[in-house]
């Protein structure tokens, strides 16, 4: 027991995850109170002790899934002859199957596609979880066509196994039988009620799948290796321009708190500055009442302008992502600026700080950037230097000594004119001019890459990956 | 269980996990396996929880009900900033002191004599933690709102956290008479100190899957039929899948159906819920934006 706890904690470490020594004696004092067998309440009692923080529970369940897979009496993979729960639900199912003159034999290799849809079908709108389970496992066994030693990923699986099930058009029937068994019209609302539930459900099942999937990919190449191809970075430190759907939508959530952090803290760096210089009217008021003696001297505090935020971002596809979060972020955080104005461009270019002053919803003014903002010039691709050029021409006037410049983009030019004086122009007017590069910094300078020429006239580009990186630098910034 | 720190070794409030759940059932506090578990490991290794989640999930109401259901007395701290350890842990009763002094003026006192008296317990007024500590009866210690403190403040709660003790300089160390359970809630408005957090047992409250909201609905709201009770459940999950500055909480769940119970709706139709989403939501985007989708099939 101690020798697998503590490689588990070891798995954990190598996910990223900070798990100290005095947490890991906890949770082996702690699994001691907890009925071994009871998989759930030893998954909550190593969780409580060793992960400390939400936005890490989820590396915790991948590493925790993998690792104790097989452990556990239930989620041995059946062949058939085990005498499991979930194996004798399944006979049971087959035998209805059978009564109802349907013919099913020797398991599901003997059913046409649809009969298993017909099957699927009937447990998702019965919300059967131990029925979904099972059909999860056999159809894995059916459709994944998986052979022990084959290189493929995870995924490669899921998509097969899916792709046979044809979930997407379960749910259209479903919905369509649910109408047809309701005694009267469904209202929209119910309707729409009813379809939530059932993609809940289906959401479900998918899980099961790959959990499935992921089980027998252990058994075939052991927890160790599986572990080290499922480890996920942690949101903080996904990156942008590599993040799938998943991934965007964890980071999304993570902005949140994070901006409310950030805002508390910069708020209170500003409050608690240095003492400035003796303020001598203050102190000699103060003194009256020590008979003039100024006993207590007063400071006067000083107040650090509030710099004024000019964005000009590349919201091109590879780092439209990038440019998205960057916008959300300072947003979110505004009320520290004393002025933010943005623009966006591909290789033309377009003021958006109306889109944002419009509404309240930053995630409505993002999507009005992506649709209304009017950034093609030519052809669409990435034109920083046209885009330079236009903006020093039409906004180069409002540059002034108190404002600092952002410029976003991986400076991907697409070998056109540079206009990198543009850059030079602003860093003479402009208090400050940074360059934030989603790209990792061995990129920077190959192909068309041209930061390095932008960077010299700047003061400062940073690599900005992830969301570590991105709130570091807006720190620094206020 | 004995603790090593000293402290008198406490009885086990609790049998196991099943237990705490069904206890905390009887006082209408619904628990998953995870709240259960992790207060059941609490009592057993003798350590806080540290609660968090969104607002308006019941993680203050944890603490209440483990109270009630234990018999214990709830002593709370609310914290906020620029709480400091006069208002949370001891303050000496200046007054007190001083009238002791005068009355005693004249007489030929010895001052030491007399210092030793006016730092004793007559003249300490316990706050919060110091009087969970000294407490006789069993006591369930909430520090409401811990992510308020400044982080130089949470350093107050650490010797109290790992050793339920307090030290005075005037009187020495108290040491806890029985051990507490603490609850510390946060609303994760700041990252607390690694060294508050490697103290605690971690416990995340979301948001309750449909059928636990249901059942809270039909716990706390009385004579509601289960239809209605399924209905809003089901409108309170697809609103909070919506992206809302503030996805409605349990407690405006609860709110909702009480006002649907008064207005003697027994089903809820498109009308209906655009004309209560208010009580719901709380800013005017996030009502607009639910009605639009409410509206709108598909």
């Amino acid at each position: 027991m101690l020798e697998l706890l503590n490689g588990f904690v070891v798995e954990l470490r190598n996910a990223g995850l900070p798990v100290s020594l005095t947490e890991n004696l906890d949770a082996m004092e702690a699994v001691q109170h907890i009925p071994i067998e009871d998989r759930d309440a030893f998954k909550y009692a190593l969780g409580a002790t060793l992960i400390k923080n939400h936005a890490h529970w989820r590396s915790f369940e991948t590493v925790f899934e993998v690792y104790f897979s097989l452990r556990g009496p239930e989620y041995k993979i059946g062949d058939g002859d085990d005498e499991t729960d979930i194996d004798e639900m399944w006979r049971e199912m087959q035998e209805q199957q059978q009564q109802e003159g349907n013919g099913g034999q020797g398991g599901m290799d003997g059913m046409t596609p649809e009969e298993i849809a017909q099957m699927l079908m009937q447990a998702l709108m019965n919300g059967d979880q131990g029925m979904m389970r099972a059909m999860a496992k056999q159809s894995v066994q059916r459709f994944a066509g998986m052979e022990p030693g084959r290189p493929v990923g995870g995924t490669y699986y899921l998509y097969r196994t899916l792709r046979n099930l044809d979930l997407d058009g379960m749910l259209d029937k479903m919905m369509e039988q649910s109408r047809e068994d309701a005694p009267d019209d469904l209202t929209s609302l119910e309707e729409r009620l009813e379809k939530e539930e059932y993609a809940d459900r289906i959401e479900k099942f998918k899980g099961e799948i790959e959990a499935e999937i992921r089980r027998r990919l252990v058994e075939d190449r052991g927890a160790e290796a599986m572990a080290k191809t499922l480890r996920k970075p942690l949101p903080e430190d996904v990156e942008f321009m590599h993040a799938s759907r998943d991934e965007m939508t964890a980071l999304k959530k993570s902005l949140q708190p994070l901006t409310r952090k950030l805002a508390a803290r910069l708020a209170r760096k500003r409050k608690h500055g240095r003492k400035g210089p003796l303020d001598f009217r203050n102190t000699v008021r103060h003194s009256l009442s020590y008979g003039g003696v100024p006993a207590e001297p007063k400071f006067k505090y000083p107040r650090p302008a509030k710099p004024e935020l000019m964005v000009v971002a590349d919201i091109s596809g590879s780092v439209a992502a990038f440019a998205r979060f960057t916008l959300m972020l300072v947003y979110a955080i505004s009320g520290q600026f004393s002025k933010v104005r943005s623009f966006v461009f591909i290789d033309g270019l377009d003021e958006v700080t109306d889109y944002f002053k419009a509404t309240e919803d930053i995630t409505e003014a993002i999507h009005r950037v992506n649709t209304e903002a009017d950034v093609v010039w030519v052809d669409g691709h990435s034109d920083y230097g046209h885009a330079f050029e236009v903006f020093w021409n039409q906004y180069g006037k409002d540059v002034g000594p108190k404002t600092t410049v952002l410029l976003l983009g991986d400076a991907r030019n697409n070998y056109h004119a540079s206009q990198s004086w543009v850059v030079k122009e602003i860093q003479q007017k402009a208090r400050h001019v940074y360059w934030l590069n989603p790209e990792p910094k061995s990129y920077w300078n190959t192909g068309d890459s041209i930061v390095g020429e932008y960077g010299t006239h700047t003061d400062g580009v940073y690599e900005c990956r992830n969301l570590r990186q991105l709130e570091g630098f807006v720190e620094k910034l206020a | 269980m004995t603790t090593d720190n000293g402290a008198v070794a406490d009885t086990n409030r609790f049998q196991n996990v099943q237990g705490v759940r069904d206890d905390l059932k009887e006082v209408n506090y619904l628990a998953d396996d995870g709240i259960a578990g992790v207060a059941f490991l609490a009592d057993r290794l003798g350590k806080p929880i540290l609660v968090e989640g969104p607002a308006g999930t019941g993680k203050t109401q944890l603490a209440k009900s483990i109270a009630e259901i234990t018999g214990s007395k709830l002593i709370r701290l609310q914290c906020y900033e620029g709480l400091d350890e006069s208002k949370a842990l001891y303050e000496w009763n200046y007054k007190k002191q001083l009238l002791r002094i005068q009355t005693e003026r004249g007489d030929n006192e010895d001052w030491t004599e007399m210092k030793d008296d006016i730092f004793s317990d007559e003249f300490l007024l316990t706050r919060p933690l110091l009087e969970a500590i000294t407490a006789d009866e069993p006591v369930v210690l909430l520090i409401d709102e811990v992510d308020r403190v400044e982080v130089e403040t949470e350093a107050l709660l650490l010797e109290i956290l790992s050793d339920y003790q307090v030290s005075i300089p005037e009187l020495g160390t108290i040491t806890a008479k029985q051990i507490p359970l603490v609850f510390l809630t946060s609303n994760n408005t700041r990252e607390l100190s690694e060294a508050l957090k490697r103290r605690c047992l971690y416990l995340h409250v979301d948001y309750p899957e449909l059928d636990r909201e249901r059942e809270i609905v039909l716990a706390k709201v009385p004579d509601i039929t289960e239809s209605l009770a399924d209905q809003v459940a089901r409108i309170v999950r697809s609103i909070r899948q919506l992206d809302l500055k503030k996805a409605p909480s349990v407690s405006e769940t609860l709110d909702w159906a009480r006002t649907l119970m008064i207005l003697n709706i027994d089903t809820i139709d498109e009308q209906t819920a655009k004309e209560t989403l208010n009580i719901l939501l709380k800013y005017q985007t996030d009502i607009a934006k639910a009605t639009k989708e409410l509206s709108v099939d598909d």
